[in-house]
């Protein structure tokens, strides 16, 4: 029920204000002193709440980072926690300005909903995860099964497009949360769980004995996830996508939350242009000139964000993967800051 | 000279003048016309601004959405559907498991609910005080936990398929559900709903004969060999004749789960029973009130024409305290139908949690959507309370009041 009275409410809200949608973000982020920020009900890795209450992951790191370079100050983020089905009215009324929650980026999305994703922060793919009791090495030996998965994902979609390109049959359960679905699927409702691969490892960690979980090899989709913003401001639509960027720049030109100070003041070019000692870059997006180096203090490049957050030095354990460099094998490529 | 009678003062406008303007006379007509102008002016811009935003924003916008694949599947459908259907589809599959959960929920909560009632009010004191405990624990929890602990109770209390309990080897009880067999149709189908159908009316038919006789003339006829040949030995005969109506496909353990045969979700079985138990608490206590209502003269009354509490109660006491039940019951069967769409807290398909929910967020056309959910709903409970409304004036009016 509250789902429904949230969204007729934003319905409403959007019919009412008019310039909700219109341009003008940066200044009602300054104006409110707050960046605003979508995030997920608890992915760890993403973005959850840790035992102390403070947000951390990957895409709460997003959001940080532009905190960072607006105030100079990341903790200047107000978090909402969205289900998968609300995020997309939440961005569309006003009441976030940027969507960073896990958020696969597809042409319908990208053209309906009145919104636009402005990067990828994680190459996914979706996986499936099973007890290691079934015996099962293969998603193609999953037919007749139950698959649990949470309802307004792409992830429902695919799975009924895998399991019809294989001639299997299986049954679905949907649930709203994360959560639930997790626990429907500890409590032997369904042999599958089937979400992003790396949601399934970030999930198994919830589980009380993940050792007797593994997660099958098939990755059956691509799953691109970024953050996104609202259609109409094209200068926020640049802030948000650049902030991303300037985590793979610098993170291509070995500059660390720690070494930072000393990069800007060495005399190389790429260097003085990117970390704001030459050039006006910053304040063509409508920051300030010193915008990477406040990003990079703020969270680190993109390197360390992963790092921290889901790959080595997390608990997940995640490779780097598609989401390594472009010249390190991976996909992850930002455009020349000049 | 003739005198002609005055002309009597226009009486359309004189009504109009009564019930709209009331006591302030043509005024109030006035203020009132301009109270719904001012209204439908605020329904417009509403929609006007919400369809000029939509358009500024691209966001899609119409219904041209439902004849559009959904892409998705769902794993309790009355009606064929598979993931290529439309969301128009959806939408029935979704309303139609709401319809199915709400009616059976309905049932049993009206059939708890009497049963709870009477033993709250019975002289036998353990009855009475179990009645008491069953209302004041369950009306006093929150029933989103209610759904949540009937729905983990039932899982964890179930073994998995390859474990299943097995009834006389053809149903299963699994953490999958209940598996039952399921009936194919073969060539004696026919007929036999045929005579099954013809037993039917016959038998009404004869009732009402019956209590013609008896109300008209005082003739008491005894029908029910009748009834009983007309409803089962017809049917049987037919099958004599032509054969088996069906068979049964008996479900048979495959890989993960069960092959053939009906299958009740666990989701379905946990929501009807925290719906209908639920709900029943409320009930149980209009039904006491109603009862409480009747005068206690006409107990006393029926005792002393020598009939059993039984039957004082059902043919005396509780015709007369219907009338005050009816209304507060059919709030709660309003309620009970608006409270399945919690349904999506456990993964039930139901109507929010598979159109107002995976649609919505499939398609983002947040207020097409929630709109005809809303409508249906108000649908479904305008129904439900027009349905009532004539029961209730049914039973006003055979007790003459």
């Amino acid at each position: 029920m509250k789902r429904v009275t949230l969204a007729l409410t934003l319905a409403l809200a959007a019919g009412l204000s008019a310039e909700a949608a219109d341009a003008q973000t940066l200044k009602t982020v300054k104006d409110r002193g707050m960046l605003s920020c979508g995030v997920s009900q608890g992915l760890p890795g993403f973005s959850s709440p840790d035992d102390k209450g403070n947000w951390t992951g990957i895409d709460v790191d997003v959001c940080r980072a532009i905190a960072g370079a607006i105030f100079n100050d990341p903790t200047k983020v107000k978090y909402v926690p969205l289900s998968a089905k609300d995020r997309f009215t939440a961005l569309q009324s006003g009441e976030i300005d940027v969507l960073s929650r896990n958020t696969t980026w597809t042409i319908s999305r990208d053209t309906s909903l009145g919104a636009n994703f402005t990067g990828v922060t994680y190459y996914d793919g979706q996986g499936f995860m099973v007890k290691k009791s079934l015996k099962v090495n293969s998603a193609l030996e999953l037919n007749s099964a139950s698959v649990c998965v949470q309802t307004g994902t792409t992830t429902e979609q695919n799975l009924a497009d895998y399991f019809k390109a294989n001639n299997m049959k299986y049954e679905v359960i949907a649930f709203a949360t994360n959560d639930e679905t997790v626990k429907a699927y500890e409590a032997g409702r369904c042999d599958v769980f089937t979400t992003d691969q790396s949601g399934l490892y970030a999930n198994r960690l919830k589980l009380a004995s993940p050792n007797d979980h593994m997660v099958l090899p098939e990755i059956i989709s691509k799953e691109p996830l970024g953050p996104m913003v609202r259609h109409g401001d094209d200068q926020w639509f640049d802030i948000v996508k650049w902030t991303l960027f300037a985590m793979i720049t610098a993170e291509e030109l070995g500059v660390t939350s720690k070494n930072v100070d000393e990069k800007a003041k060495l005399e190389n070019p790429e260097l003085k242009r990117v970390l704001g000692s030459d050039g006006n870059f910053g304040e063509q997006l409508g920051l300030t000139k010193d915008w990477v180096v406040r990003i990079v203090k703020a969270v680190g490049n993109y390197g360390e964000v992963f790092d921290r957050n889901v790959g080595a030095g997390s608990p997940l354990a995640i490779n780097r993967g598609l989401n390594n460099l472009w010249n390190k094998g991976g996909l992850q490529y930002a455009p020349p800051i000049r | 000279m003739s005198t002609e009678a005055r002309k009597p003062p226009a009486q359309i406008a004189l009504k109009i003048r009564r019930i709209l303007g009331g006591k302030a006379g043509w005024n109030g007509v006035a203020v009132q016309f301009a109270f719904a102008a001012i209204l439908g002016w605020i329904g417009y811009e509403i929609v006007s601004n919400a369809r000029a935003n939509l358009e500024n924003q691209h966001i899609a916008a119409g219904f041209g959405f439902l004849r559009n694949n959904a892409g998705f599947d769902v794993n309790q459908t009355l009606i064929p559907y598979t993931g290529s259907d439309t969301f128009l589809r959806v939408f029935v599959v979704g309303l139609l498991n709401t319809l199915v959960v709400s009616v059976v929920g309905i049932v049993f909560a009206t059939v708890i609910g009497f049963i709870v009632a009477l033993c709250r009010l019975s002289p036998n004191w353990l009855l009475s005080r179990v009645g008491e405990l069953y209302v004041e624990v369950i009306r006093n929890l929150p029933l989103l936990f209610q759904i949540l602990f009937w729905y983990l109770a039932v899982l964890a209390a179930l073994p998995n398929p390859r474990q299943s309990i097995s009834l006389f080897g053809i149903a299963f009880i699994s953490n999958r559900g209940l598996v039952i067999p399921s009936p194919i149709g073969e060539s004696g189908l026919e007929p036999f709903l045929a005579m099954l159908v013809l037993g039917i009316v016959a038998s009404l038919a004869l009732r009402f004969h019956a209590r013609r006789a008896l109300f008209q003339e005082g003739r008491l006829i005894r029908i029910w060999p009748y009834v009983l040949g007309l409803l089962f030995g017809l049917p049987v005969a037919t099958m004599l004749v032509f054969g088996l109506p069906f068979t049964f496909e008996l479900p048979q353990l495959k890989g993960f789960n069960f092959a053939g045969g009906s299958r009740i979700i666990p989701e379905f079985v946990a929501l009807t029973v925290a719906l209908s138990t639920y709900t029943a608490a409320f009930i149980a206590e209009i039904v006491r009130a109603g009862i409480l209502s009747v005068h206690k003269g006409q107990m006393e009354a029926g005792s002393s024409l020598g009939l059993s509490r039984g039957a004082t109660l059902r043919l005396i006491v509780i015709p007369q305290a219907m009338r005050v039940i009816v209304p507060p019951l059919t709030n709660q069967y309003l309620n009970l139908t608006k409270n399945s769409s919690l349904a999506v807290a456990i993964g039930y398909p139901d109507l929010v949690s598979v159109f107002a929910g995976t649609s919505l967020s499939q398609t983002g056309q947040a207020i097409e959507i929630i709109a005809m959910t809303m409508g249906i709903y108000l649908l479904i409970s305008l129904l439900t309370s027009a349905v009532m409304s004539v029961y209730g004036w049914r039973v006003s009016r055979s007790l003459g009041a």
